[in-house]
């Protein structure tokens, strides 16, 4: 058992995992996940919030079993390998809000880091933009740790808050199981379901909840991390977390070339806008927020599911920000940013300067 | 003398960080870091190794490791 954790912790461990989800988030899109978005988490949680009627995007609507599959993929490797430790108290409403704009942010560029190399893989040249944002956005991040920012220390604490994130995707998963998705319906029970558009668009449930349970299961026990495989390359120019990112964008692209999936250019690109500048600047704001939290959406999911409450309350906030990303007109669109999507990304960044100039704290 | 960095608590980049600063500081010698997560701990185990310190030994403390580094 020893050998096989630490298998995971070398560096072909992280290229394989990121090799692995390359792999099965293009073929997800084969199987029915909109096209360039086999995962992406920002986007699925957004769909979530929207099957919750925590928005009435009704294209945007579904429960994403990857999700649930990260969350509890990630609970069962944290007890395989006797990793589960329960621990919260690091600052939460902060995490609360950088999850709202981080999600703020990355719904105005149109999808996560996941998603952004994904795009990339997919020909989706605007990803580009995106990706500048991102390394940008976490780069300042990197300038507000190198003066000492930190959220503070999390303690441990009992078992049953590690439980909480992990027990409420299981109930959504439940929630699934009694109110099915009903063709042509836009509601079943209390659960909405896209009838048109990107939330209508998915693989069939069982295969996206275990691919889901693998790649959080995986993911766990290599720590991938978009957000860290950048900030630890401008921090410490460490490459281990990097070389698994480079790995899922490199098989992406190529799976997409096998697949007939890979298609250059520009326009027209699926669930995507041209309107760079706002590409750009999204990512930065959704960037600054993942380095100021400590980790890419995935992250925070999978340190949910190994009890880390501060990372369940950050992906609380993704989902809660998502809401008012699509109830307040914030979100974009193919055909551009959302009509107060700009003035969002300025009040975002402003918050998270101010939460990277104010919370420092000199560790003793 | 061995100094102690207590990163028990402190999510990602935090523990390295901290790990790296006292490097810089002491130079040589040996190092005790606190932590509480394996992630942590692989991080720091990494973090050492490529600044050429050794990594002397890893023991479970309490619901965490404590990993000692040196260099001479």
């Amino acid at each position: 058992m020893r050998k096989i954790a630490q298998c995971f912790a070398t560096r072909w461990g992280i290229i394989s995992v990121g090799a692995f989800i390359g792999v099965f988030a293009t073929l997800l899109q084969r199987w029915g996940n909109p096209a360039n978005m086999g995962i992406c988490v920002a986007c699925f949680e957004r769909d979530i919030a929207g099957a919750l009627g925590l928005h009435r995007a009704a294209v945007v609507q579904y429960m994403r079993p990857e999700i649930i599959g990260f969350v509890v993929g990630s609970l069962i490797a944290a007890y395989a390998f006797k990793e589960f430790r329960a621990r919260a108290g690091s600052a939460p409403v902060v995490r609360f809000v950088l999850g709202a704009f981080a999600m703020i942010g990355a719904l105005v560029f149109l999808g996560c880091p996941w998603r952004a190399m994904l795009r990339l893989a997919g020909g989706d040249g605007n990803a580009i933009f995106g990706l500048l944002g991102l390394i940008g956005g976490i780069w300042i991040g990197t300038l507000f740790l190198k003066r000492g920012y930190n959220l503070g220390r999390s303690q441990a604490t009992h078992t049953s808050v590690g439980w909480l994130l992990p027990l409420t995707m299981l109930g959504f998963l439940v929630l699934m199981f009694i109110f099915p998705q009903v063709e042509g319906q836009d509601k079943s029970g209390v659960l909405f379901y896209s009838v048109k558009g990107p939330g209508s668009m998915h693989a069939p449930l069982f295969l996206s909840l275990v691919i889901g349970l693998c790649i959080g299961f995986l993911a766990q026990r290599s720590r991938f991390c978009t957000m860290g495989a950048i900030r630890d390359f401008v921090l410490f120019r460490h490459t281990h977390l990097l070389s698994g990112v480079i790995a899922l964008v490199v098989v992406a692209f190529l799976t997409n070339l096998i697949l007939g999936q890979f298609h250059p250019g520009f326009g027209k690109q699926p669930v995507a806008h041209t309107m760079s500048l706002w590409n750009f600047g999204g990512m930065v704001l959704a960037g600054l927020a993942f380095a100021l939290a400590g980790g890419c959406p995935g992250r925070q999911l999978f340190l949910a599911g190994e009890g880390d409450g501060d990372a369940a309350v950050f992906v609380l906030g993704m989902i809660v920000g998502a809401g008012f990303s699509h109830n307040f007109g914030l979100a974009s669109s193919p055909d551009g940013v959302g009509p107060y999507g700009v003035a969002a990304v300025v009040i975002g960044l402003l918050t998270c300067l101010f939460i990277g100039f104010t919370m420092r704290k000199e560790v003793v | 003398m061995s100094t102690i960095v207590d990163a028990r608590g402190f999510s990602c980049p935090q523990p390295v960080l901290l790990t790296l600063n006292e490097i810089k500081k002491v130079k040589k010698g040996e190092i005790i870091i606190l932590v509480d997560t394996d992630t942590s701990k692989e991080n720091i185990s990494r973090a050492a190794t490529s600044q050429g310190w050794n990594l002397k030994g890893i023991e479970p403390d309490g619901t965490g490791y404590r990993i000692s580094i040196s260099k001479d």
